[in-house]
């Protein structure tokens, strides 16, 4: 066992919704190692935000949460909103998919980054105004002193978003959650955030988890890749194990999600290979596997039992009783 | 920016076939009030935008936020006007249409926005969603309107005696899209408007909808403006793509020829930051630096040179005149990334190196 710096083990979190309980989060676990990128990949529901939420404690009350989530071997499941102010910032930071929407925009963004900076420590106005231009410098925003004063409005999505980004750096967190940070942004400005993020990671030795729908950026960023359905980790591999031209992927749910990517060397008004339905309902206990109902390769052993999720390979983990051969492309 | 691509394109039957939408030097402008009212400027939304659209054929437009692409569809639209240019669609002239009449021309002209929810009633039921447009236009009996109404939610995948009865917040986005598109399809349009239409939808479920628009094509012959800012997605459904930059295409061409061999620096870039599922294959790889400039002051000469690694002196100066330098394949560049004949060999490696090309051939009127 070597030191991880993320350590999640058999994380649940259920909601009461409309009289039944829902179980958003069903059992998952992983490990974040420090300065790795760990992506987290699943559809919209699948869980994949409410599993971030519940580590950094920003689920509304009512919510259980139950199992374990070690912070640098400090357990942040059960911690008291008071105690957990201590290392959200500092430990750890979440940067969310809409900037606009993360940053007040009666405020300058100077002023809010300044306030991130003493929220969380004892700096004089002064020291956190220096500390919050150099965090403008440090995510390359071009002309920092000047942007210091301009309102939200005036950035662009990309600058917005490079302003939340500052602001969740303020106190050098450990571990950056980026929540679908790049979704909104266009292809040009989403690689250039990626970038961004990667440099930082590098520059600071920070862990970075990012949480996307988009198996694409996984394979071109992340180290290890975990993909996610109905609340449950179906598959997790390293990114080098699963894609490119010798990759072997073993469920057929992140074969689906893989080739329903429309890809430029596919020729125009070609068919893409689709699965029918869509994610279960969590509220519903279902005793087989939950893709059971979409799988092509569905069988009677996949509805009577769920699969476990079993390390079968070094560092290859899958919860399929009938994994792909070769990969299983096309 | 290009009239008729086709017409210059091999002339084997291209004057039997009239174009379905024929745009040309479409102009957009808003004027931007500071406060008080001020006028503050102008934003050139579009700035001389032509393309044509040929039945059956579907022309994807590719751009970052703000190049103009929705502001391009709703000029067509004529909501609002565009500023000048001519909109020619199934032989009228769309700009000069008022009141039943141009409502009577929009008929054949169909729209399916981004987000299904916000351009679906919440209060109404699917059924009623769908048949509105027919309502709309008088087709038919009430009986028979919600007949047809049932075999277009068929039609788009929908089983009629499951959704028919329900509201739009019982769907699921993938399915809202499908009334919405099942409301576009109504009236039986002879081309489809779609701007970011699949953008929003989850991966697996964007790929039924777009098989979809597919099974639409062969079955209805619909042509598509299919707009969206991902480039691969757009490849996907179009038989040509045009790249616009600030409110100007700087690329347009068969989709084969455009993402094998981008002529445009713009269309390169565009190309190299797609994520691939490549391990680590985006990884350092040239990323465009910066973000586009205000459209209220455009760059002079080329709008793109601010970003381009290969801009000199000329690109400032001078507005670079679309040049077609492969068949239909027009670009809108000083320095194209070839030095390829305008005969557009297939081995046409763009040049990495910065070699100006000498301004070949083929000057098409721009």
């Amino acid at each position: 066992m070597t030191d991880a710096l993320l350590e999640v083990e058999d994380l649940r979190v259920a909601f009461a919704a409309g009289g039944r309980e829902v179980r958003a989060v069903d059992g998952i676990s992983y490990k974040v190692d420090p300065g790795r990128t760990l992506a987290i990949i699943g559809e919209s529901g699948s869980g994949k935000t409410v599993g971030c939420r519940a580590i950094m404690g920003l689920l509304p009350t009512g919510t259980e949460i139950s199992g374990s989530a070690r912070l640098r071997g400090t357990e942040l499941i059960g911690l008291s909103d008071s105690q957990l102010r201590k290392h959200r910032g500092s430990d750890m930071a979440m940067v969310f998919q809409d900037p606009a929407r993360s940053l007040n925009p009666t405020m300058r963004v100077g002023k809010q980054i300044t306030e991130a900076i003493r929220t969380h420590r004892k700096v004089s106005k002064k020291d956190a105004r220096d500390q919050a231009v150099e965090l403008l410098r440090l995510v390359r925003i071009p002309a920092p002193e000047r942007r210091f004063n301009e309102y939200p409005h005036q950035l662009s999505g990309g600058m917005r978003q490079r302003v939340v980004i500052a602001m969740a750096l303020a106190c050098r967190p450990r571990l950056l959650i980026a929540d679908e940070a790049t979704t909104a942004l266009d292809v040009t400005t989403q690689a250039q955030i990626m970038e961004l993020l990667l440099e930082l990671q590098q520059e600071l030795d920070m862990a970075l988890i990012f949480i996307s729908h988009d198996l694409g950026l996984a394979a071109s960023y992340a180290d290890e890749v975990v993909v996610m359905y109905a609340g449950k980790i179906v598959e997790q591999a390293p990114a080098k194990r699963l894609f490119g031209a010798s990759g072997t992927v073993k469920m057929r749910y992140t074969r689906a999600l893989l080739d329903a990517i429309p890809h430029l060397e596919r020729p125009a008004h070609t068919e893409l290979p689709v699965v029918s339905g869509r994610p279960p309902d969590t509220s519903m206990l279902l005793a087989g596997c939950s893709f059971a109902p979409r799988c092509p390769s569905a069988a009677d052993d996949c509805t009577a039992k769920a699969p476990a999720l079993t390390e079968h390979a070094p560092g290859h983990r899958w919860a399929c009783w009938h994994p792909c051969e070769n990969g299983g492309a096309a | 920016m290009t009239p008729a691509p086709d017409n210059t394109a091999p002339a084997d039957n291209d004057n039997d076939k009239q174009p379905l939408l024929s745009v040309r030097d479409l102009v957009q402008e808003f004027v931007v009030r500071e406060a008080g009212g001020a006028r503050g400027g102008v934003v050139q939304a579009l700035s001389s935008v032509s393309f044509d659209i040929m039945p059956g054929e579907t022309l994807g437009i590719v751009g970052e936020t703000g190049s103009g692409k929705s502001t391009l569809a709703r000029a067509v639209l004529q909501a609002p006007r565009p500023k000048s240019g001519s909109v020619v669609f199934r032989g009228k002239e769309l700009t000069r249409l008022h009141g039943r009449s141009l409502v009577a021309a929009r008929r054949d002209m169909q729209f399916v926005w981004q987000d299904p929810f916000g351009s679906l009633d919440p209060k109404w039921q699917i059924r009623s969603i769908v048949e509105e447009p027919l309502a709309a236009h008088h087709v038919g009996s009430s009986s028979s309107r919600r007949k047809r109404a049932e075999e277009l939610l068929d039609l788009v995948g929908l089983d009629p005696a499951r959704y028919a009865k329900r509201h739009p917040r019982e769907l699921s986005g993938g399915q809202a899209q499908r009334v919405a598109i099942a409301r576009a399809v109504a009236l039986e349009p002879s081309l489809l408007i779609c701007d970011e239409a699949v953008s929003s939808l989850d991966v697996l479920i964007q790929a039924q909808v777009l098989n979809l628009f597919e099974r639409l094509r062969r079955e209805l012959g619909l042509s598509y403006l299919f707009i969206a800012h991902d480039l691969a997605l757009v490849k996907q459904v179009s038989d040509r793509v045009a790249v616009m930059y600030l409110g100007k295409f700087c690329e347009v061409g068969p989709g084969e020829s455009v993402y094998k061999h981008p002529l445009h620096p713009y269309t390169k870039a565009l190309l190299d930051s797609i994520p691939s599922t490549e391990p680590g294959a985006a990884r350092g790889a040239t990323t465009l630096r910066g973000e586009p400039p205000s459209p209220i002051n455009p760059p002079s000469g080329c709008r793109f040179r601010t970003r381009c690694p290969r801009a000199v002196e000329k690109c400032a100066a001078e507005v670079p005149k679309p040049r077609e330098l492969g068949p239909g394949h027009l670009v809108a560049c000083h320095f194209p990334l070839t030095e390829e004949p305008p005969a557009g060999s297939a081995g046409s490696v763009p040049s990495q190196t910065a070699v100006p090309s000498v301004p070949s051939t083929a000057e098409v009127q721009g």
